[in-house]
This record gives structure tokens, sequence and C-alpha cells, in this order.
């Protein structure tokens, strides 16, 4: 691998991190607009069974070419803006949208040293990358001067902010136990434990002693991505479909690629978080980069599941499950977790 | 010029040409908007100087959570701008005063050398492996464990109250108690009956 690389290295001088950036930078992007384009494909099929039925079957070979179809036909729609609304904001909306959902994979290791920025306050960064998240869909529904896509912006805005919280909370025990803020250390941490020597590695991840964390991170993810049941900023039988519905051809496509991007990031974050990121679940097989695509994929099927099993949530039930149920049972495990690890009894010594 | 320079250049243009646009602004909700981008460069800016706990906080809490909540509000009401510039005249002399006292404290800090600056000595230049957020933790946790905990009551204190003027009951309101509704049993909305089969 060195030997190919040291030639183009010379070639480029002392341009040469930049350029390795770009390209680690491209690796990334590439094969996750593959994973969204397919994702959307697996989201039809699976719902479609689910439903018995087939599922998207006509182009290709059972339908297997349907999302490049799709993507063409959105490439070649006009972008339509509407008369009265803020010119500049309207592009800028789906644009904010995506961006966040991109800029947060730069510290996600995708196995031991594989990361593009491998930060020390990498957990952080995330946080705060996905706090931005939420101005894209606001300054949508705001610029789109429509009244339907301002709701959904509204809604949008109380939603992720009231989830974030509990999903900070989350993290709080998880960097508590692992005491690192950088994600490599964190998933090195959960290699480490009583059932790790057992050769049952699956059991010293993180999932096991901070279960309700898990589930309250789960369900916050699902809450933060405004995917089924939680979808009300969407709400296709209310507000036809919230902040979307000014927006045509690439535009409405950058924030469906914002979507599923972001379903893929807090799929991938859950694994890396809560179950062992790219290790073995036992000893005798080994680690590495297919353990976290695995795991990513369970997740993503179980977003495909609740879309298709709940029907969507009331908004007041979300409002105070978010934080009546969640805010304070997160907040009395992260005092659990303290007292817990101060204990004679703790696992992480 | 070395890159950081080129980028703490570009972070501070952005920071001052935003900052300006908050104020010039037509419209309130895009001067909001100014806001945050103004929040984004000063976290940049702050990034550069190995404050990343800082940096990040600031995004995090200001551009993540306040600045959403402010916009929110700033959507939803409707300014006239008219009746704003009414008191123009009226508030200059104060804001002019406010004014003169910032370009005073700017003209100390960058003419620091004639108002004795080299009584705080610019901070050693930190090695690898240093963690601003490990550090901040630290002299939190110990050194200014009691001042910290104090500011946390203040701020606890400022929350209840900002709860408690606000909060009203209302009289004959049809709320609904959404704890009370999922604990409902079959039993509560259905009852059998059982019934002979009659014949007409």
């Amino acid at each position: 691998m060195d030997a190919f690389i040291e030639p183009v290295a010379t070639f480029f001088g002392s341009a040469w991190p930049l350029v390795w950036s770009l390209l680690k930078i491209i690796g990334i992007i590439a094969p996750l607009f593959l994973c969204v384009a397919y994702l959307t494909l697996a989201e039809r099929k699976v719902i479609g069974y689910m439903q018995v039925r087939i599922g998207p079957n006509r182009v290709g070979p059972r339908g297997l070419l349907q999302p490049i179809a799709d993507g063409v036909k959105l490439l070649l729609k006009e972008i339509i803006v509407p008369s009265g609304a803020s010119k500049g904001l309207f592009i800028v909306g789906p644009v904010l949208a995506l961006g966040p959902a991109l800029a947060a994979w730069s510290v996600v290791p995708f196995s031991d040293g594989w990361v593009v920025g491998n930060v020390d306050a990498g957990l952080l960064f995330l946080l705060a990358v996905t706090s931005i998240e939420v101005y894209g869909v606001i300054i949508a529904g705001w610029a789109s001067n429509s009244k339907y896509a301002f709701l959904g912006g509204v809604r949008a805005a109380a939603q992720m902010v009231s989830y974030e919280i509990a999903m900070g909370f989350a993290l709080v025990c998880v960097l508590m136990i692992s005491s690192s803020l950088n994600l490599s250390d964190i998933v090195a941490s959960q290699g480490k434990g009583q059932g790790a020597d057992l050769g049952l590695g699956f059991l010293s991840w993180n999932w096991l002693p901070l279960f309700p964390m898990f589930i309250v991170y789960l369900i916050s993810g699902i809450a933060e991505t405004n995917r089924a049941p939680f979808d009300v900023v969407e709400g296709e039988s209310e507000i036809v479909a919230g902040h979307m519905v000014e927006y045509s051809g690439m535009a409405f496509a950058l924030f469906f690629l914002g979507e599923y991007a972001n379903m893929i990031l807090v799929s991938a974050l859950t694994s890396i978080l809560f179950l062992g990121g790219w290790l073995s679940p036992v000893g005798f097989l080994p680690d590495g980069f297919v353990w976290l695509a695995l795991k990513t994929s369970f997740i993503l099927f179980l977003f495909l599941w609740f879309r298709a099993t709940f029907p969507r949530f009331r908004y007041d039930h979300i409002m105070r499950l978010g934080w009546k149920v969640f805010i304070p049972l997160t907040l009395f495990w992260v005092v659990v977790v303290a007292v817990w690890i101060m204990s004679p009894l703790s696992l992480w010594k | 010029m070395d890159f950081q320079s080129v980028i703490f250049y570009f972070f501070s243009t952005v920071l001052v040409l935003a900052s300006l646009r908050v104020i010039t602004a037509r419209n309130p909700v895009h001067a909001a908007l100014f806001l945050v981008l103004a929040f984004f460069s000063a976290g940049g800016i702050w990034m550069l100087l190995h404050a990343e706990f800082l940096a990040i906080a600031l995004v995090m809490v200001y551009v993540g959570a306040v600045m959403v909540l402010f916009l929110f509000v700033v959507m939803m009401l409707d300014i006239n701008l008219e009746r704003i510039r009414q008191g123009f005249w009226s508030y200059l002399p104060v804001g002019a005063l406010i004014g003169v006292l910032m370009v005073v404290e700017m003209i100390m800090v960058l003419g620091g050398r004639y108002f004795g600056l080299d009584a705080m000595p610019q901070p050693a230049e930190v090695e690898q492996g240093y963690s601003n957020t490990k550090e901040l933790g630290r002299l939190l946790y110990t050194e200014y464990v009691y001042p910290f905990e104090l500011a946390s009551i203040v701020l606890l204190v400022a929350m209840v109250a900002a709860v408690a003027l606000t909060l009203r009951k209302r009289k004959n309101v049809k709320i609904i108690d959404p704890a009370a509704q999922v604990a409902v049993k079959r039993d509560d909305r259905v009852r059998i009956v059982s019934m002979r089969a009659e014949k007409e």
C-alpha cells in the first residue's frame, strides 16, 4: 500500500495532506450515497413484504435499478421557487439539511484506525453537528412562505431540540463508563471486561449495563431523524409533507438524502456506542469493518420495521415522551451509573 | 502566510460581516440567522486557539438550542419595523455611550503594549496530547467547585422562576392527560354482556 502512495505523495508535495484528506472524504461520501440510494429501495421492499406486497420490481432485475431511475428523474425535474419565497434561504435550506449529516461522518471510526479525523472530543463534535441539523428544516419551513411548510418547521424545531437533551444524557452515561470522548477509545473500552475474557465479547458491550440508555438513544434517534412513528414533521395526512411541500426536483432530493444519511449515521453511532462497533461478538471470530456494517444494517432494519408497524404518535404524546419520560429517566440513570462506577461492584476498573 | 492564518482570516471576515448584517438586516429572521453564522465563526476561531471544548459548547448551546428557540419566536412574531425605528433618536445617547466604551476597550486590547500587557504573558504553546476538555473539567471540579456550584444554583433558581412566572392554570380547559389515556385497560371502555339468543 505505502509503495503506491509514496510516489503520489511526492508528486503533490506540500499539498499532499490536503489531497489525502479529500481522497478520504470522497472514499466515505461516495459509498454513503450508494448506501442511501439502496436504503430507499430496501425500505420500499421491506415494508412491501411486511404488508404482503412485492414492492418495486419493474426497473432492472428484481427492481434493483429503481433508486437509479428515481435519482435520474429527480435530477431532470425543474426546481420551482415559489414567488413569495425568501429565495436565498429557500436554496440554503436543503443544503443545510444535508451538510451536517455528511460532516458528522468525519469522526466516525469504521475499524481500528479507519477514521478521517481521530479527534479527542469526537463525541462532543457529533453532538454539536447533529444539533445544527435542525436548521435545514426550520429554514426550509420559513423560506417557503407556506403555512403547511411553516407548521412542519415549527414542529421540527420543538421535537428535535427536546429529544437532543435525552440523547445527550444517554451519551453522558456512555462517556462516563468509557472515560473518553474519543469514539475509537469508546469502542476499544467495550472490548474489555468479564464477558470478553470468557470469549463472549457481546456481553461486555455497553448495551447490557446501559440497557435503558440504549433504548432511550435508539428511540430518540428515531425522533431526531423525524422517522415514523415520530414523523409529525412530515405528517403527510395533516400538513402534506411539512417543510418539503414547496420543494421539487433536486432540492427535494437533498432533503431525502439528508434524512437517509442521518438514519445511517444514527444507526452507525448506536452500533459504535452501545453495540461494540467493529468488535466481533464472539472471541473466535476476528474483529473488522464487516461487524460494524452488520450491526448498522440491523438497526436500519429496525427503523424500517418500526415504520411498518406503529401508527404515527400524536404531537402531545411525542412531547410527553421526550420531556416527562426520557429526560427524568436519563437524569436518574446518570446518577445510578455515577454511583455504580464508584462502588465496589464497578465493572469498569 | 501559513494555513492557520488563512483559516483565521477567513473566519474573522465571516464573523465581522455576519455581525454587521445582524444589525443592518431588515428582516428579523435574516438577522437571527446571521447571528447564528456569527456564533459559528466565533466557534471556529476558538477552535484555532486549542479551546475545542468552548468552541463546541458554543455551537451546541447557542447555535443548536438557544438560537433555534429564538428563531422559533422571531418567525411567529409579526414585527413592525417602522414602530421599532421610532425610538431610534431617544435611544441613541445610551447606544453611543456603550459604543464608545467598546471602542475604548478595543483600543486597550489592541494597543496592549502601552497599557501593561507584559504583565499577562502569552500562554505557552500546548504540547501534543493536551486536552482542553480534561483541563477545564479538572479546574471546574477541584479549584472552582464552589463558584461553579453556586452559578448552577443561580441558574436553577432563574429557571424555576421563569417557569413559575409563566405557568398559568386556566379554568375549564378540556386538556387530556396522556398518562391516563395510555393506562386505559379494555375493561374501562368495553363491557361484554352475555345475552340469550332471540328469535323473531
